[in-house]
């Protein structure tokens, strides 16, 4: 019999993240539908909200932050439809790693594709809107980190629960959307006051307090809940 | 952990008003093979699923050894399951999935361990994805794939599907070994020629009721016949 040790949780984390990141490598099915969707959504508000080169007041944030959450949906719809064409996610359960690990390992790969998602829709926010989004980027990079943060933590939890579920499509949203639009809100202001003529740090900041607040909370709940929502 | 039979007392499971299983009782030992068979639906996969302690009964008690029935890690790496869906990844080449596999179960020698899983399963020239592979390559691959920690208790929900007569025979040569070996499996299968000499009993299960299928003489087609008449 071969000698056994149980993965660590940095192990099991790692293992899962990079068995998620070779398959995306080698489809590149999620990136590219997830980028190509937020890039549609961005231009097409562009012609709606941008009028001689001027642009709505906020409607930049609020693109930009409506261009992550629904992209970042569809990342998290495809990512596991993955493991339930085959039933994997079961052979991950039943594999004797931390099952709290195992959602960590889940929540990195996609928090690295909607990494990726926004490394090209923010500069193209900024662009098409006229923004000035890395006027302080520093604080336009924490608001976005910590948002992404949030908004994933709950979206993986659902995705996986409801990965057997028939009506997954529509059920995601429908509970994503209630429960993270906290975290929305917070990045859609955060990012507005950092948008005005006078950018307003403070306002900034606080919000960013509450985005990183969320994100203790939001994390915290699923990495207790985990366990138990996969257990039938 | 480590244990010589797993025991089903009074087992029942139900999915919303729906009783798919019903106060199975049953045992079985290390160096037992042990056949379900039963009609689509008649609860094969749930009880596999049960044991495997990815479901959990509305009732009853399932031990392992000693240990009564739970999630903890160590039972688990205790347990191979080759099920109906076969748990690998498409995009991954076969010694992809199972290295990955074997990490996930903590192997230590993940080369060795995954080289010789690789030329059991006839696939060691292999290297393009899985998703390419036909579904006896597949089979093969997922059953090295739950075998690859060598486990005590073997579970395994139609393992002959796809397979072509070597293959077959193979793995019915695969599952001697692993009587051999002292793990305790169960397979449910369709196939009651194929199983037929292999496993040392076989039950029905029929409208969520184990009904034990005699080892008199006869094949096993005709004692399920009878079985079946007689529940």
């Amino acid at each position: 019999m071969s000698p056994e040790r149980r993965p660590s949780f940095v192990q099991t984390v790692w293992l899962v993240t990079r068995k998620d990141l070779l398959i995306e490598f080698r489809s590149r099915e999620v990136v590219y539908t997830t980028l190509f969707f937020a890039v549609a959504c961005v231009l097409v508000f562009a012609f709606g909200f941008v009028r001689e080169g001027i642009a709505v007041d906020d409607a930049a944030a609020g693109i930009l932050w409506i261009a992550i959450a629904f992209s970042g949906t569809l990342a998290l719809g495809r990512t596991f439809e993955r493991e339930r064409q085959n039933d994997t996610l079961r052979a991950l359960m039943l594999a004797p790693m931390d099952r709290p690990a195992l959602y960590v390992g889940k929540l990195v790969g996609v928090l690295l594709l909607l990494a990726a998602v926004e490394a090209i829709v923010t500069p193209l926010v900024a662009l098409m809107f006229g923004a000035p989004l890395f006027a302080h980027p520093v604080l336009i990079g924490l608001l976005l980190a910590a948002g992404t943060v949030g908004f994933a933590a709950v979206g993986t939890l659902f995705a996986a629960m409801l990965v057997r579920a028939r009506s997954r499509d529509v059920l995601l949203p429908i509970l994503l959307y209630p429960i993270t639009i906290p975290v929305i809100i917070a990045g859609v202001r955060g990012t507005a006051a950092l948008l005005q003529a006078d950018a307003d740090l403070p306002i900034a900041r606080m919000w960013l307090s509450m985005l990183v607040f969320f994100d203790i909370v939001f994390v915290t709940l699923a990495l207790w809940t985990f366990e138990p929502a996969m257990t039938e | 952990m480590d244990f010589q039979s797993i025991s089903f007392t009074d087992v029942s499971r139900h999915f919303g008003r729906r009783r798919v299983l019903n106060k199975i009782t049953f045992t079985c030992t290390a160096g037992e093979i042990v056949a379900l068979v039963g009609a689509n639906g008649a609860g094969k996969s749930t009880l596999l699923g049960i044991a495997a302690t990815l479901l959990t009964p509305s009732s009853g008690r399932v031990q392992y050894g000693d240990a009564v029935s739970g999630s903890d890690a160590a039972l688990r790496a205790r347990i191979g399951v080759l099920g109906h869906d076969l748990f690998i990844y498409p995009e991954l080449s076969a010694a992809e999935n199972l290295a990955f596999f074997a990490r996930a179960y903590g192997i230590r020698d993940v080369e060795r361990v995954v080289q010789s899983a690789l030329e059991r399963a006839g696939l060691d020239e292999r290297d393009d994805p899985a998703g390419r592979f036909s579904r006896g390559m597949r089979q093969r691959l997922a059953l090295e794939r739950a075998l690859l920690h060598e486990p005590r208790l073997v579970l395994l929900d139609e393992p002959f599907t796809g397979l072509d007569d070597a293959a077959t025979a193979a793995l019915r040569g695969r599952l001697f070994d692993l009587r051999g070996a002292g793990c305790i499996v169960l397979v449910a299968t369709h196939d009651l020629e194929t199983i037929d000499g292999v496993a040392d009993h076989a039950a029905l299960l029929r409208g969520g009721r184990l009904v034990p299928i005699d080892d008199g003489p006869g094949s096993l087609r005709e004692r399920y016949r009878r079985a079946n008449r007689e529940s």
